[in-house]
């Protein structure tokens, strides 16, 4: 906004809103059931089920809300680059999340387990322990490591064949073919589907056959840390997907107005990204 | 609400009542809430804070020495989480649109999101207490606001609280920075250039991108710290190949820049005092700019000189030593600057200028304190003593808060619309930096004879000195009052009617409007010469 010219346009203030207190109190429920359940408190589930119940109802109406709204044309440029920056911010914080989480797989594979295995050649902190990544489990429990080619390297052909099909739905919005914007949607979301099984079925084996599991000492607790943080992001961006394919069947968006698909397909490539480090640093390498 | 109004446009259409502060998406309602449950639980942490001094009064335990360590876990939370924080948010809602001649905050639905996530998480970390009473649990967090491991991994009920405290409050954070960074990048009025931006606006920028760089990792850690506790995962845990120093690296991370986080703002708001006080344009404001930008960047790069004493390798503490070291010079170049913004200036003493002169004198001790600690071979013998108790109080009462207070007077008249006692303004200054230094002064002497810091108990031979410091404490306390009697009275509107000018040197478009402003400002943007 450079410009000098007065501006006649209004920017569009909501009116007050119900949902974002109900939100919190959504979520001061969920907070304080989790906590209450993880000390075997009995009222733990009964705070989590109200908590769940009233996010699920606040986040139909919220977001019925704003599609509402958009559907209304209230929206103009000058909103639209508001979302736009807003949502290019928060993805960016998720940057700075995964950032932090790969930072502690780099601290224990470079510093923490190499020096843990130095510091006396007397003493090793349990029978097995070696300067190794993956390190030996605690108590020199063994276990083995998802191997990377087999099924982490379908997944990562499915999520990079997900990126494509999003960008081709993307291309069918853009140039009114809305049929092909619905396949390539609905493609996206089986692929997500896909990946989330193939994910669960790996969790599943490294508990049941490999012996890879939470409590498998540092490698096991930082596995499950990274890939889990990642399939939950993927199984938002399923449901955000989802959420888009509906709105896309009932019509919504124009081929120059469809911020909340580009927000969520921004949202899948970076989800997309986060695979692909995962897969080259954590599976692999 | 009248009939006639409710079919009017939605000019100063809200909500009355309860619902108006629930419901509301207006940046002025926002701030205001922030502010007020700032002043709550800066009542809060103060009231906590009396209770520690009075346990150091005198060297017996009159507090059980398991709550005393919850008591000063919380207050340090409290301070930092739940008052200054939201004090600075609280101001950049209210005035971010109105200095840049925006009609509100970018996306208001998720600015109220925002504030209304922090009652929320008071309560999470104070609940811990009052279940204590019924026999659940064994009171709130005790391990220091740091939550070291192995100590948080060990602790009650009350650190899992702390940590979806620390999560609510995170979201809190971030929706507030991306909305602050939006409304900054596409809200400002025409003519509004970036090189015009008034200085308190670039400080909360830059503050912002700090929070949306470093909250994030300490969610991360957070729930890897949940895990430790419940999951059967060994990350903080060396009988697993994890690491206890992991936990301080991921939370000074965040820890460190959180001090700039809570200090930017308010060394944002100074020149903009010192200037209106002194009856001069801010001088520097290039360099101030700079200066926040330097800050902001090396306070992500310079955080483990909290971990000297905590076994880094040598090269390591060198490199965090002379980063550190290095952080001073834009510090000290802000300094330059507001000592030029006064200097030769028609200066009058209102309480706000008070304050931020107070503000100059005490962050400074804070920060040359600051400075000896930072020395590796130095901080042997200073960490964890009195004399880090000294440091950080100095750098974050002396400057966030000192910063706030003299930002609330001189704006409340802006706000309310009326002028506070300026008799009982300046006793609360002088009680204020009288109570203050008498507090923390000694505490320096304390440090340096060796008491160390988070105990109920001590050496005899530091009697004398905590007793000062607390009769300190205790004057310091009674001076919070006359600020909440001044703000009651106040809001029940006592005092002479503000001018839309409110001060004679006062420049800026949030001066261009009406004390108290109108509900919606700038519906129609100004156009900036």
């Amino acid at each position: 906004m450079s410009t000098t010219t007065p501006t006649k346009v209004h920017y569009y203030v909501p009116r007050p809103s119900p949902y974002p207190v109900m939100l919190s109190l959504a979520l001061f429920f969920v907070a304080m059931g989790v906590v209450l359940k993880v000390n075997a408190l009995r009222a733990g589930p009964w705070s989590i089920l109200l908590g769940a119940a009233l996010l699920i109802y606040v986040l139909f109406h919220w977001f019925g809300n704003v599609i509402g709204e958009s559907e209304s044309g209230v929206y103009k440029s000058w909103e639209d680059r508001s979302f736009r920056m807003g949502m290019v911010w928060f993805i960016l914080s998720e940057v700075a999340f995964f950032a932090g989480l790969f930072a502690v797989l780099f601290y224990e594979r470079n510093i923490s387990v190499p020096h843990l295995a130095q510091v006396d050649p007397g003493f090793t902190l349990y029978p097995g322990f070696t300067a190794a990544w993956p390190s030996a489990g605690p108590h020199g429990k063994p276990f083995s490591v998802v191997q990377p080619w087999g099924i982490p390297a379908i997944n990562t052909l499915i999520l990079l064949t997900s990126g494509v099909t999003v960008t081709w739905a993307h291309w069918g919005l853009k140039t009114a073919r809305r049929s092909a914007a619905i396949i390539g949607l609905m493609l996206t979301v089986g692929l997500g589907v896909v990946f989330l099984g193939f994910q669960a079925h790996e969790f599943y084996e490294a508990y049941t056959r490999l012996g890879l599991t939470l409590s498998s000492g540092v490698y096991g607790a930082t596995f499950f840390l990274l890939t889990g943080f990642h399939g939950l992001h993927v199984t938002v961006g399923v449901i955000m997907l989802s959420v888009i394919l509906m709105r896309c069947i009932k019509g919504h968006f124009t081929p120059d107005q469809h911020f909340a698909f580009e927000a969520v397909s921004w949202y899948w490539h970076f989800v997309d990204v986060v695979w692909l480090l995962l897969f080259v640093f954590v599976y692999w390498m | 609400m009248n009939a006639a109004h409710a079919n009017d446009a939605h000019h100063e259409e809200h909500p009355s009542g309860f619902t108006r502060w629930l419901f509301t998406t207006n940046h002025k309602d926002i701030g205001r809430l922030y502010i007020i449950f700032s002043v709550l639980m800066f009542l809060v942490g103060g009231f906590l804070a009396m209770l520690i001094r009075t346990e150091l009064l005198q060297p017996w335990l009159i507090i059980p020495p398991e709550v005393y360590n919850q008591i000063i876990t919380v207050h340090g939370l409290v301070m930092v989480f739940a008052a200054v924080m939201p004090a600075t948010t609280g101001l950049a809602n209210y005035l971010i649109p109105m200095m840049i001649g925006a009609p509100d905050m970018a996306l208001p639905r998720l600015n109220n999101w925002g504030f209304w996530l922090l009652p929320p998480a008071a309560v999470l970390l104070v609940m811990p207490f009052a279940l204590k009473l019924f026999g659940i649990g064994n009171g709130a967090i005790d391990t220091g606001w740091t939550m070291y491991a192995p100590l948080s991994v060990q602790g009650g009920i009350g650190v899992d609280f702390a940590i979806f405290a620390i999560y609510l409050m995170g979201i809190s954070s971030l929706l507030s920075s991306i909305n602050i960074i939006v409304t900054i990048t596409n809200m400002r009025a025409p003519g509004m250039s970036f090189s015009k931006l008034p200085i308190f606006v670039w400080s909360w920028l830059i503050t912002a991108f700090l929070l949306v760089a470093v909250f994030p990792p300490l969610v991360g850690g957070v729930t890897m710290l949940f895990a430790d506790r419940h999951f059967g995962t060994h990350f903080f845990s060396a009988a697993g190949g994890g690491d206890p120093v992991l936990w301080q690296h991921i939370f000074w991370f965040f820890g460190h820049p959180e001090v700039y986080i809570l200090l930017l703002p308010t060394a944002g708001i100074l020149p903009h005092i010192l200037s209106t006080f002194a009856r001069k344009p801010i001088y520097g404001y290039r360099a101030q700019v700079y200066a926040f930008w330097a800050i902001g960047m090396l306070s992500v790069v310079i955080y483990a000189h909290h971990m000297f004493t905590s076994g880094l390798p040598v090269p390591a503490q060198l490199y965090f030593m002379y980063s550190t070291m290095v952080i001073s010079i834009p510090v000290a170049l802000l300094f330059f600057c507001w000592f030029a913004t006064i200097w030769q200036g028609s200066m009058t003493f209102e309480t706000p200028m008070l304050f931020a002169l107070g503000y100059i004198v005490l962050f400074g001790v804070g920060g040359l304190s600051g400075l000896i600690l930072s020395d590796a071979v130095a901080d042997q013998q200073y960490h964890n003593s009195y004399f880090l108790v000294a440091h950080f109080h100095y750098a974050l009462f002396g400057g966030p808060v000192m910063g706030i207070i003299a930002a609330t007077y001189y704006y409340l008249p802006k706000i309310t619309g009326r002028m506070y006692n300026e008799t009982l303004g300046k006793w609360h200054f002088w009680q204020t930096i009288i109570g203050f230094n008498l507090t923390f002064i000694p505490q320096f002497f304390l440090g340096i004879a060796g008491m160390p810091r988070r105990i109920p108990d001590y050496a005899l031979q530091f009697t004398h000195l905590n007793m000062l410091s607390s009769i300190g404490a205790y004057i310091l306390g009674s001076a919070q009052l006359v600020l909440v009697y001044n703000l009651i009275q106040v809001l029940r509107g006592v005092g002479k009617k503000a001018t839309a000018q409110v001060w004679e040197g006062a420049q800026g478009l949030e001066f261009t409007v009406a004390s108290p402003p109108p509900y919606h400002t700038f519906e129609t943007q100004p156009v900036i010469q």
